[in-house]
């Protein structure tokens, strides 16, 4: 071991020079820049004009006016979050529990829609969604229609963030249900419980570390996404992302779109902090 | 708790734990993969429909793809896109093995790190995409374009091929280094002949990811994207939120879905292959 000249940390530091340096500046750079622009008054010029500092964008933003946008994302974002459990929660079980050979293959094709153009498959939706759409004729069939089809409603948001999400809860629910001890299932059935009250009492509590991170992991994206509203929903679905987007591309507001910026990643913050250490090594 | 539920007849239970095949709950699982899959197989179905409308199928054609190959904005858009892809795939595949090697062993700093490492992951796309925005616009004076996009594409992408490379490399057993220096190897032949083949396949799936990423990436390029210079990702999302539903924009999404799909496979396909040569699984839940 003698040949080791240059001390660890040295090496270490070395290596993750360039990439520590690429985050610093287009990264770090950027989001303290957002910051000090969420202290601005209004910025019109072409280039930087932040003084004098005020609070006016944050009062703005926590304004009443905007009280409904906060409750609708964080409506949106929660009923995603369930959905995804109700639909994740069966796959993520079957797959852990009875795909045997299967799992791998199974496991990717959870995540080949995942990886494969968000974009493209929000549009698919907007399609069947729409008044002529596919979705619209077939509960055509059965009365259930609906004049103009299914775009601008609250459900099709939450649809588009469902289907865009669901693999962000499959995979914490699939490790958590893979680890879990299913004798414990067996013993609760031989101590007489039946299969409802097993599964509130004995299979939710053991899985629930990836439930938590499974919630928290759509939650964020959820919270932050504008494609699918501004895609399916519109103006009475503008989401917390969506005003966001608002201000800073119609270059109507900066220091307020920097503000709600702000509050989005306190939000992700304070849900780092509730996982915690806990739901990590599900990532 | 016990002392209630032993007075219920335990007599049917056994039964109830022998019946054969899941059947509720394969059904429920086949709901979910129809919902995950309905959409794509239906926007491909149309993107060969012959009808101007996409509601009505009146026969199979391949014309709004001979469109799209005709059409000048697209052939750009998708020339830009593979050049931010294969430029970003270069420089994360690079710099994040390096950081992913920085953080093999412990030393002072290495939890700071890997907090500033993985803060891509969690930096909401539509707060990245703003901030570089501003950056760009107000700080750098860099025009809006490849330059801005590739920056960009290299930020978000980077913490994923950190992410699977450190992976692998934590599950290699540092005894195979050790015994190739018991057998003479100095550290540079070690590294080329023992270390690199292990975690080869980690590093070509992180690349791949990372040329994905890039390739499909709407949000935080849709900030970015300068005069006459937008990628595919960005112009689909420009026409769709314009327009309604146009079967050039169908079968524009079903190419990229297509694309998109080849390559994960391709990806998975690699890794798996190889893992397999040097008899080890590579846990594929690390990709998400």
């Amino acid at each position: 071991m003698a040949r080791r000249r240059v001390p660890r940390w040295l090496a270490a530091n070395l290596l993750l020079l360039p990439a520590g340096f690429w985050l610093a500046v287009f990264l770090l750079v950027p989001l303290a820049l957002v910051v000090e622009y969420s202290f601005a008054t209004r910025d019109t010029g072409p280039l930087r004009v932040v003084l004098p500092w005020t609070t006016r964008a944050y009062r703005t933003a926590l304004d009443p006016a905007f009280l409904p946008i906060f409750g609708r994302t964080l409506t949106y974002a929660g009923l995603t979050a369930l959905a995804c459990l109700l639909l994740g929660f069966p796959l993520a079980w079957f797959i852990a529990r009875h795909a045997g050979r299967f799992r791998t293959a199974l496991l990717a094709a959870v995540l080949v829609p995942f990886w494969a153009s968000y974009l493209a498959r929000i549009y698919a939706w907007k399609a069947l969604l729409d008044g002529e759409g596919l979705v619209n004729r077939l509960l055509g069939l059965v009365g259930l229609d609906r004049d103009g089809g299914f775009l601008l409603t609250d459900g099709a948001v939450i649809l588009g963030l469902t289907y865009g999400f669901l693999p962000f809860m499959v995979l914490p629910l699939y490790v958590a249900c893979e680890r879990f001890d299913y004798r414990l299932v067996e013993a609760s059935y031989d101590l007489g419980h039946g299969r409802v009250s097993t599964f509130f009492r004995v299979v939710l509590p053991g899985v629930w570390p990836g439930v938590l991170a499974g919630s928290l992991l759509v939650l964020v994206p959820a919270a932050g996404d504008f494609v699918t509203p501004k895609l399916l929903g519109g103006v009475d679905q503008s989401t917390f992302g969506s005003v966001i987007d608002d201000q800073f591309r119609g270059g109507n507001n900066w220091p307020l779109g920097s503000a709600m910026a702000v509050l989005l990643l306190l939000l992700v913050v304070v849900v780092l902090m509730l996982r915690g250490r806990r739901g990590e090594d599900v990532l | 708790m016990s002392q209630t539920v032993t007075t219920r007849e335990p007599a049917t239970r056994p039964a109830r734990r022998r019946t054969g095949r899941p059947w509720a709950l394969i059904v429920a699982v086949c709901l979910v993969f129809g919902f995950l899959y309905a959409p794509i197989v239906w926007l491909a179905l149309v993107s060969f429909n012959d009808s101007r409308t996409v509601s009505r199928f009146t026969g199979f054609s391949t014309h709004w793809y001979a469109e799209l190959v005709q059409d000048e904005r697209v052939i750009a858009a998708l020339g830009l896109t593979l050049r931010i892809a294969l430029s970003s795939a270069v420089v994360c595949t690079i710099v994040g093995t390096l950081a992913a090697f920085g953080l093999r062993r412990t030393f002072r700093g290495r939890g700071l790190w890997t907090v500033v490492l993985t803060l891509p992951l969690v930096v909401p796309e539509v707060v990245m995409g703003v901030s570089l925005l501003a950056f760009f616009v107000k700080l750098a004076g860099i025009p809006l374009g490849f330059w801005a996009l590739l920056a960009a594409h290299v930020a978000f992408s980077l913490s994923f091929v950190v992410v699977v490379v450190r992976s692998r490399l934590a599950g290699m057993d540092t005894r195979l280094q050790e015994a190739a220096a018991d057998l003479g190897a100095g550290p540079l032949t070690a590294f080329r002949t023992v270390t690199l083949p292990l975690v080869a396949p980690a590093i070509a799936a992180g690349s791949a990811f990372a040329f994905l990423l890039s390739f499909d990436d709407v949000v935080i390029s849709s900030y970015l994207t300068g005069v006459g210079s937008t990628t595919l990702p960005v112009f689909v999302y420009g026409q769709a939120s314009k327009r309604g539903v146009s079967p050039e924009i169908v079968a524009l999404s079903t190419a990229m879905v297509g694309v998109s799909a080849l390559l994960l496979l391709i990806g998975v396909a690699v890794v798996t292959w190889r893992a397999r040569r040097v008899g080890r699984r590579v846990d594929l839940t690390v990709a998400g």
